[in-house]
């Protein structure tokens, strides 16, 4: 099957790839563009662990074909942290050891800022619905919660 | 391994909470695991499985997609060396069918090619033709008088004449005269249980990328809880020597027990030899479910007689435990671990590992245990309940101390039992009140913990810090508790110090990362192989001095004389040690191999509150408390995170996981959506207490805790649950359809 | 001579008996004492045993000294999960 040239942006660098019409979003980004953060648990759209922003948008990468990235502007893990400073949320998910494998991990970051962007404020049960579609199988999600929270306060308070 | 005295108190790095070494790997998506790694010239491979539960493999016809341009290499059986014998021909048999494909999801081929679409492509042209036989995959059909036979003859020794041929292992044990005990009692309960088969749910499916020459040579990346398992056993699987075979583990998303076992790693490699091409093989999350290793399921029967005031007179098990189409489901375990926590003058238990059409279970965290306490912590709630007694004064009352004479045999060195049951009974939780339609539930759990071969590197630096190569990868954040024992031991900061997983190339064997041993045993080693880089850096000291070694000791990162007598000399900071080493006698290496004996066993204690809607079935946790004995907790932190993700597998288990199988034998829920783990919003906070009764065959006193926190959680889920519903649920998981049956069949009668 | 106390499932590979007798210094020769005196026990014992020893639960290692006095049990192998 012939490839399909595709221009998009990803995690702000102006990006081309040519890429099987049947490849996933996920399957470009880890296979084509070295971008391995994003993670397959699944390919079903149930785990979240290849979470990633499209235009702003949180989505399942495994979900979306790579073609559809055309024009778009993607955002995945390896973009959170600004040069050599990681994020406030990268930080404190070490500090509050917010991960045990860490397999979960950068779809669950990916996943917290987008909430973080449309709500500063979250309560306790807001978080664990906006993160019911990331699976974490080692933590029990407890300090996972605590770290969000933590990390919302801050930003709170620094603004 | 004589035992040495266990320090206590004076710690300066452990105990404390530092940040992970690994922990800005793992938020930036640096952290490579199994599906991370490409090489050039790499193929992906794809595995065709049988669709049946039990068949006979007439043809394989390859011919089609070997046609494909795209295609490199195609592996069956054929492929794979011949003529092994025992648990050896088990695995490869599992990694790839003989003549009969044993469960749906077994693979009968695999195919190589230039991508991964094509390979699935390909996967698809491979025709397999199929004579398909009765299949049997519940534990108890397979017990009975005609029953499928999954295989001739493999029981062993120790199951008595007259079972069912899939009947391949028994346990029996026990001590006392429990007739006699049952006569005893004010009070008997016997109960019926059933559990389904879970699956370990790691997030990451399992991944390797592998090369293999014509000359034997094997390279191995992937995700795995023991690359020196891996190594020997791919090494017998496609006949080259276990040294001509380097395997380097990944970072690992999860394992809990099922990545103990060997499943694509041989395929990858029988693939790179035919095609001389790197082959990267990854799972899907469907074959993840059909064709690793989930849990058994069983069918068990308990029966215990207590008196009015509590003590129980007889315990009686018996354990049915399907393990799939191999020998080898843990019976033994679940029958040894069941009455573990009490003291029992007569107690009597039998353990069946039955085979049936379903893939071979693996271990999974503590694997066994946690069913027999479901049904013995079960019986003992019910009889609380039945005679008005206190669940947790009743528990302490027949408590296994110090001394017990265990269910399993023999007396129990110090243990922490009784220490977490005060711990619960005092905890705020236990006092808290009950809201409406909730119930309380208290479970005790036991798991024996592991040692096992290891061994551990530190070489220390000109610049004063040290690298510390350690065998056992790094499934939940050992490496930060490798370093702070390491610093502990020498003397110096805790990010003085990395720790690397080595590859086998590089250090002894070292058993897999399970039996929760790795913080015991690689953390033993660590600390022996310090001391011994220790007594290398008082050498020098002593050296550069003029004294005798014997006048030089080790304290606060110095080497310093004994006492006036040894001289009046400066303390030499280690750094001042290694600046010159090269030219004071070389490098300074410590190191440490062993197979230490002393894992201390442990106990946990569980509170849960839990909520039951009955109009639905359905049930919320709404509180969740776990105590536990972890000897000493190196780095606190992660020792909370293995008791709250235990409490959360326990969760998952208890209300919603299991396979489920059609009449057809195919497993009908291979997804994350059909097969539902706790999410974020099922979860409340669940809180911990750390108990510390030191476990005198470690060094600092630890005990292994990965595993013994999910030993307690189905039992005391089901007592809350119970308690909430009003009656006895004896059937896991407590879906919303099994709690409206049970409230049902009790509103009828 | 060392008192072995043995599960109950081996009782009728052994005899009859759930206690046994052999001259033994360490877990080695326990076990290949118990081997040659009770031949039906040798399958058992390939097949993998582990050793309490005064409480000490001994997984593998057969050169863990054993006194005359010793409390001994065998126990279905340990191993990790």
């Amino acid at each position: 099957m012939s490839k399909i040239h595709v221009t998009t942006t990803v995690n702000g660098d102006e990006t081309e790839f040519l890429c099987d019409p049947r490849e996933t979003l996920l399957d470009v980004l880890r296979d084509r563009l070295a971008l391995t953060g994003a993670k397959e648990g699944c390919g079903t759209g149930d785990c979240g662990a290849c979470s990633v922003t499209i235009d702003g948008r949180l989505m399942c990468s495994c979900l979306v074909l790579g073609v559809e990235a055309e024009g778009k502007s993607i955002g995945t893990v390896e973009g959170i942290a600004e040069g050599e400073e990681l994020d406030p949320l990268q930080q404190k998910f070490i500090e509050y050891a917010a991960l045990q494998c860490g397999i979960c991990t950068p779809g669950i970051l990916v996943a917290t800022k987008a909430l973080l962007a449309k709500n500063p404020d979250p309560t306790e049960t807001e978080v664990r619905y906006w993160l019911a579609g990331n699976l974490c199988r080692c933590t029990g999600y407890d300090k996972i919660i605590r770290a969000v929270m933590d990390t919302a306060a801050d930003l709170r308070g620094a603004s | 391994m004589t035992q040495d005295s266990v320090k206590t108190s004076g710690f300066k790095v452990v105990g404390t909470r530092p940040d992970r070494p690994d922990g800005v790997d793992k938020v930036t998506g640096r952290a490579k695991f199994g599906a991370d790694m490409y090489a050039p010239g790499m193929l992906h491979a794809a595995v065709v499985r049988s669709p049946h539960a039990h068949a006979k493999i007439v043809r394989i016809d390859t011919s089609k997609a070997e046609a494909m341009a795209e295609v490199k290499a195609v592996a069956t059986r054929a492929d794979f060396v011949d003529g092994l014998k025992g648990e050896d021909w088990n695995i490869l048999e599992n990694v790839m069918a003989g003549e009969k494909a044993l469960y749906d999801g077994h693979a009968v081929a695999a195919v190589a090619a230039t991508s991964a679409l094509a390979a699935r492509d390909a996967a698809k042209l491979v025709e397999v033709t199929y004579e398909i036989l009765p299949h049997v995959t519940d534990v108890d059909k397979a017990m009975e008088e005609g029953a499928p036979v999954i295989r001739e003859a493999a029981a062993n020794h120790s199951v008595p004449d007259g079972m069912h041929a899939n009947v391949v292992r028994f346990h029996e044990s026990g001590h006392g005269d429990v007739e006699k005990g049952f006569a005893a009692a004010d009070l008997v309960v016997e109960e019926t249980f059933q559990t389904e088969a879970t699956h370990q749910g790691y997030i990451e499916p399992h991944a390797c990328l592998a090369q293999l020459g014509n000359d034997g040579r094997g390279e191995v990346f992937c995700c795995t809880q023991g690359h020196f398992n891996v190594q020997k056993i791919c090494a017998k699987l496609v006949g080259t020597d276990a040294s001509q075979m380097r395997v380097t583990a990944s970072e690992i998303g999860g394992g809990f027990g099922g990545k103990t076992a060997v499943f694509i790693e041989p395929v990858a490699l029988v693939l790179s030899r035919k095609s001389n091409r790197p082959v990267k093989l990854v799972m899907s999350r469907a074959e993840v479910f059909r064709a690793t290793g989930p849990t058994s399921s069983t069918s068990m029967d308990v029966k215990i007689g207590m008196t009015k005031d509590g003590k129980i007179t007889a315990g009686q098990g018996t354990f049915r435990l399907q393990g799939g189409a191999f020998p080898g489901a843990p019976a033994d375990f679940t029958a040894m671990c069941a009455f573990a926590p009490y003291a029992l003058e007569n107690v009597h238990q039998r353990g069946y590992d039955v085979m049936t059409n379903r893939p071979k279970q693996a271990a999974y965290r503590a694997p066994g245990s946690p069913m027999g306490a479901f049904a013995v912590e079960s019986v003992i709630d019910e009889l609380c309940n039945q005679l008005g007694l206190d669940p947790i004064e009743t528990r302490l009352k027949n408590a296994s101390k110090e001394g017990t004479k265990a269910s399993f045999g023999p007396p129990f060195a110090r243990i922490g039992l009784v220490e977490t049951l005060e711990a619960a009974k005092d905890h705020a939780h236990y006092a808290a009140p009950l809201g409406e339609g909730e119930g309380r539930g208290i479970s005790c759990g036991f798991w024996f913990n592991h040692g096992g071969e290891t061994a551990v590197s530190l070489a220390l630096s000109e610049d004063g810090t040290a690298a510390l190569s350690v065998g056992t990868p790094d499934i939940g954040g050992s490496r930060a508790s490798m370093c702070q024992m390491a610093a502990e031991e020498l003397g110096i900061s805790y990010d003085k110090i990395r720790t690397t997983i080595a590859d086998t190339a590089t250090l002894g064997y070292n058993e897999v990362s399970h039996g929760s041993r790795v913080t015991y045993a690689s953390g033993l080693a660590t600390i022996k192989a310090a001391r011994d880089a220790v007594e290398k850096l008082c050498g020098r000291a002593a050296d550069r001095w003029g004294i005798d070694r014997d006048a030089v000791y080790w304290e606060d990162g110095c080497a310093k004389p004994s006492g006036s007598n040894a001289g009046d000399f400066d303390p030499l900071p280690l750094a001042e040690l290694t600046k010159n080493m090269g030219a004071t006698g070389g490098p300074i290496v410590g190191h440490f191999e062993a197979t230490p004996e002393g894992a201390g066993v442990s106990f946990a204690t569980h509170i849960v509150d839990a909520k039951v809607d009955k109009e639905t079935g359905q049930t919320s946790v709404v509180r969740y408390t776990v105590v536990q004995d972890a000897g000493k907790a190196i780095h606190p932190t992660y020792v909370e995170g293995q008791y709250q993700g235990g409490a959360a597998q326990g969760i998952g288990w208890a209300l919603n996981e299991e396979y489920i199988y059609g009449d057809d034998g195919r497993l009908q829920n291979s997804n994350f959506l059909d097969y539902r783990i706790p999410v974020a919003s099922d979860l409340p906070m669940i809180d911990t207490v750390i108990v510390e009764v030191p476990n005198p065959g470690h060094p600092y006193g630890v005990r292994g805790v990965g595993e013994t926190s999910i030993c307690p959680p189905l039992a005391a889920i089901a007592n809350a649950v119970s308690g909430a519903a009003g009656v006895r649920l004896t059937q896991l998981p407590m879906s919303p359809p099994r709690i409206l049956e049970a409230l049902d069949q009790q509103a009828n009668g | 001579m060392v008192e072995v106390n043995l599960w109950l499932g081996l009782r009728d590979l052994a005899d009859g008996n759930d206690k046994v007798e052999v001259d033994a210094k360490n877990i080695g020769e326990l076990l290949s004492g118990l081997a040659a005196k009770y031949p039906r026990l040798e399958p058992v014992i390939e097949a993998g045993v582990s050793v309490a020893v005064d409480g000490r639960l001994i997984f593998n290692d057969l050169t863990e000294p054993i006194a005359e006095d010793s409390e001994v049990y065998l126990l279905q192998q340990l191993k990790g999960g």
